[in-house]
């Protein structure tokens, strides 16, 4: 349960401020909505009115086609009923931003999604000191720590020469939004070859290329004639296009998976994947511990995902720790 | 070891079987024989001894990762594999520094590990923690937790044994069937050449399996081609007569020896050289006990006079693979028939009650058997076998020849109440599932399962069952009575050990049923009902 002095409560719409009587990604309609980013377990239909960032709102307008949006700068401050707010870099995706609410000389963060690990597609994570630190937990358990991005870049570089050589597509399965665009920009350090995309990703990485996005070369899928032999080409498709008649162009292709929950073996066997890679754009868990450390807060409020762990070892560290439950996603 | 963690890898990045074995043959070709003699025991998922307890492992992990011990248990309750959270907890450098073979670490570095004391085994294990990179430190991890499970099977290896030593696989089979011993000299003689079988005295012959029969039994063909079986539910066996000595293995290649004297003294009667395939099963007044009563008697090594006069055990013969000391696989099921049926005519009284022919079913037509099937429950077996009579005795479960006909599973509608993490594959995810029916106005547990619904499904539900824990007593969960789903299930017995008083075998999940609510659920009085009392 909150307390008043967290600023923020669970109402059934979802997260609310009742100072700046605001919610913050609510599943269900409400008259102000302050959105963190644009995946769907964030930014969900038919609120009246939606804030976020600037940066974010074209991403945003792909996902809440017709909504009324108003835009924030990172850092600037608007005043919501008694609350001051602003919006920080959360480093997750492009526009990703952290919603700082300060009331009466006391505040309260609310991290939305974030990691700690650079990202060439959006501005780094920010520290924001705070009394009340509302932190995801998607990746909150010691076994999940990331590598160094450079070795999964040489990881899926050698993997597409694999495929190259024995003359079979290679997959990639990845979200559509954020991991598709981190990894084409990531892989232009160290190639300039030409990556096919399905069509669930072209808008998005539109987007990101008119935002100023570095990425390889892509083409879409679509624009090859039908029974074009893909031996030794790199794909990219979102997770629900494996095992759709969409991937029958793909003769013998072998696949694999960007995401976090890829470093548990289980997991990796379970999806059936060739390949696992693991990069996530969640905070892992040192950083997780590192962040909550860094924001100075007492009060420690994890959400969005596995808080079993994190709350009783947040405790053990002296933090008056408390799981919030929520309705958000665990997609990665 | 870096080559053998990375041919790990390899089997366990491909889920082609082809990839699979041509990664072990390419292996098994390029590696020394001692290391390819430990590589072909524990990828055939023969373990190592015992070399450290888990719950030292385990404190081990939380020393060497800082962690507490419970965030320790907590990671490897998500993980599911024990050998894989302790490499996941710990940094590892990057480089490769091990060059210390396969049969080195095993022999040199981990056989002396129980020798020692708690404290020279830790010194050992955080140094080698520390020192190997992620693969191999796994591997290592893996080694001494027990089981490999890569998803390979002994088929596959022997596949790869076959290719690269250019045999024949029932051959490579063969010679690798029973206790067989890792050593540089066994693994060449694997793949000698000289296609000579130097059968060790004790060695049985790998079992010929049968396949489901999944379409209409016509398509068979004529009736008088098949030899038609009950299918016995209890335990395969093959019984060797060699050296004037019995030997008694089972399908797992166990040796079953002293388990059950009645029959090895009878096969005290039988000649010479001879093996016989059949199945052990509890046995009284020419008919099968349920499979409990022989549970009872597989856990005892030297029987008591009260487990033997409770659940007496018969071999129910059904093959000869053995006679005169020649291996006679490749004469037809009717001529090995023929002379297992002379064998056990010349069994003196009493030797003839411990081994007895399976009998063979009249049945004029595939409609007559049909109708003998029905009534397999009644007789407690489990359907009837279809054999070709001019079928060879062949290696594992090649389709064709053998068929089993079951007869169609009960089925129940219970209540979902416990849920446990599931292990491997399904790490992490809440698949492991234990069900319950009504007693009066009280739920109690029937059966536990855990396979046959979706992915998709089991993802609703792990998350469902996280939502609604009502209380976790260590893995388990106990959860909201909600869910009802049916399950199938081969046989139910009478069981003072279950609370329930009955004990369901092979329980499945057939289908989740959220069309019922859990009043819909049967009840307890409704299952013992089917299980006849
Ligand atoms: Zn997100
Ligand atoms: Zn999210």
């Amino acid at each position: 349960m909150t307390r008043p002095s967290d600023l923020v409560a669970l109402t059934p719409e979802g997260l609310y401020c009742p100072a700046g009587d605001f919610h913050i990604d609510p599943w269900r309609p409400t008259s102000t909505a302050i959105i963190t980013h644009a995946h769907g377990d964030h930014a969900r239909t038919g609120s009246q009115h939606y804030w976020g960032t600037k940066v974010g709102a074209p991403l945003l307008g792909e996902r809440l086609p017709g909504m009324t949006l108003d835009t924030l700068d990172y850092g600037e401050v608007r005043r919501f009923g008694e609350a001051r707010v602003s919006l920080h870099p959360a480093g997750h995706i492009l526009g990703s931003a952290q919603v700082r609410i300060e009331v009466d000389g006391r505040v309260c963060v609310v991290s939305g999604d974030y990691k700690r690990d650079p990202d060439p597609t959006c501005a780094p994570f920010e520290v924001v000191p705070c009394d009340v630190f509302v932190t995801e937990a998607t990746f909150a358990l010691p076994v999940y720590r990331w590598p160094p991005m450079e070795a999964v870049v040489a990881d899926v570089i050698a993997w597409w020469d694999a495929c190259a050589a024995r003359g079979v597509p290679a997959v990639l399965f990845c979200y559509a939004l954020g991991k598709a665009q981190r990894l084409l920009a990531e892989l232009a350090r160290a190639t300039d070859r030409t990556v096919h995309l399905h069509g669930a990703m072209l808008a998005l990485v539109e987007r990101y290329r008119e935002l100023g996005v570095a990425m390889l070369p892509t083409v879409p899928v679509s624009d090859s004639a039908r029974g074009r032999d893909f031996a030794g080409e790199l794909i990219l498709a979102p997770p629900s296009a494996a095992g759709s008649t969409w991937m029958r162009r793909f003769n013998n292709a072998s696949t694999g998976f960007a995401s976090g929950w890829m470093r548990i073996r289980g997991n990796r066997r379970r999806r059936g994947y060739d390949r696992g890679f693991v990069v996530s754009d969640h905070a892992d868990w040192p950083s997780l511990i590192e962040t909550i450390r860094a924001t100075g807060a007492q009060r420690v409020l994890p959400t969005h995902g596995n808080t079993d762990a994190l709350v009783p070892y947040l405790r053990e560290l002296g933090l008056d720790a408390e799981p919030l439950r929520t309705d958000f996603g665990s997609e990665d | 070891m870096r080559r053998f963690a990375e041919l790990y890898a390899e089997l366990d990045a491909s889920t082609a079987t082809s990839a699979k074995v041509e990664a072990m043959a390419t292996y098994f070709a390029q590696v020394p024989a001692a290391d390819a003699a430990w590589a072909v025991h524990v990828l055939t998922g023969r373990k190592l001894k015992r070399l450290i307890r888990s719950g030292e492992l385990r404190t081990l992990a939380a020393r060497a990762s800082g962690y507490p011990e419970w965030l320790v248990e907590e990671s490897y309750s998500h993980v599911g594999d024990l050998a894989e959270t302790i490499d996941l907890l710990l940094d590892a450098p990057l480089e490769a520094r091990d060059e210390l073979s396969l049969s080195t670490w095993i022999e040199q570095r981990l056989a002396p590990l129980p020798s020692l004391d708690e404290a020279g085994r830790a010194v050992r294990l955080l140094a080698w923690w520390s020192e190997l990179p992620h693969a191999q430190r796994f591997v290592l991890n893996k080694l001494m937790t027990g089981s490999l499970r890569v998803g390979v099977s002994q088929r596959l290896v022997v596949q790869a044994l076959a290719r690269v030593a250019g045999l024949d696989t029932a051959l490579v089979a063969h010679r690798l069937t029973g206790d067989w011993t890792p050593t540089p000299a066994a693994f060449r003689a694997l793949l000698d050449p000289a296609g000579q079988l130097a059968v060790d005295v004790d060695q049985p012959y790998p079992f010929f399996l049968a396949s489901p029969l999944e379409h209409a039994v016509e398509t068979l063909g004529e009736r008088a081609d098949w030899l038609a079986e009950w299918k016995w539910d209890g335990i395969r066996a093959q019984l060797l007569k060699r050296d004037g000595a019995a030997r008694l293995w089972s399908r797992g290649e166990e040796r079953l020896d002293g388990r059950f004297p009645e029959i090895e003294a009878a096969a005290a009667a039988l000649p010479d050289g001879v093996a016989i395939d059949g199945e052990i099963l509890a046995w009284r007044d020419g008919a099968p006990l349920p499979f409990t009563a022989l549970q009872k008697r597989i856990g005892r090594l030297k029987p008591g006079a009260k487990s033997l006069a409770d659940a007496p055990v018969v071999l129910l013969a059904y093959d000869l693979v053995e006679d005169a000391g020649i291996d006679i696989r490749t004469s037809s099921l009717q001529e090995r028939r023929a002379r297992l049926a002379q064998h056990l005519a010349t069994l003196p009284a009493g030797a003839d009650a411990a081994i007895q022919l399976s009998p063979a079913l009249d049945g004029d037509d595939w409609q007559a058997l049909a109708r003998l099937r029905e009534a397999s429950r009644e007789r407690g077996v489990e359907g009837l076998m279809l054999k070709r009579l001019a079928s060879p005795y062949q290696v594992g479960r090649k389709r064709g020849d053998w068929w089993k006909w079951k007869v169609e599973p009960y089925t129940l509608d219970a209540v979902l109440i416990y849920a446990q993490a599931g292990h491997g594959r399904r790490a992490n995810l809440f698949t492991d599932y234990t069900f319950a029916v009504w007693d009066g106005d009280a739920l109690v547990p029937v059966a536990k399962a855990y396979s046959g619904l979706t992915d998709e499904e089991i993802g609703r539900l792990d998350r469902w069952i996280r939502a609604h824990t009502l209380e976790r007593f260590g893995p388990v969960r106990s959860v909201e009575p909600h869910h009802v789903f049916e399950l199938a299930f081969e046989a139910i017995n009478a069981s003072s050990r279950h609370k329930s008083g009955v004990a369901v075998r092979f329980p499945r999940i057939l289908r989740w049923r959220t069309d019922l609510s859990i009043r819909d659920a049967d009840s307890l009085d409704q299952l013992k009902t089917l299980a006849g009392g």
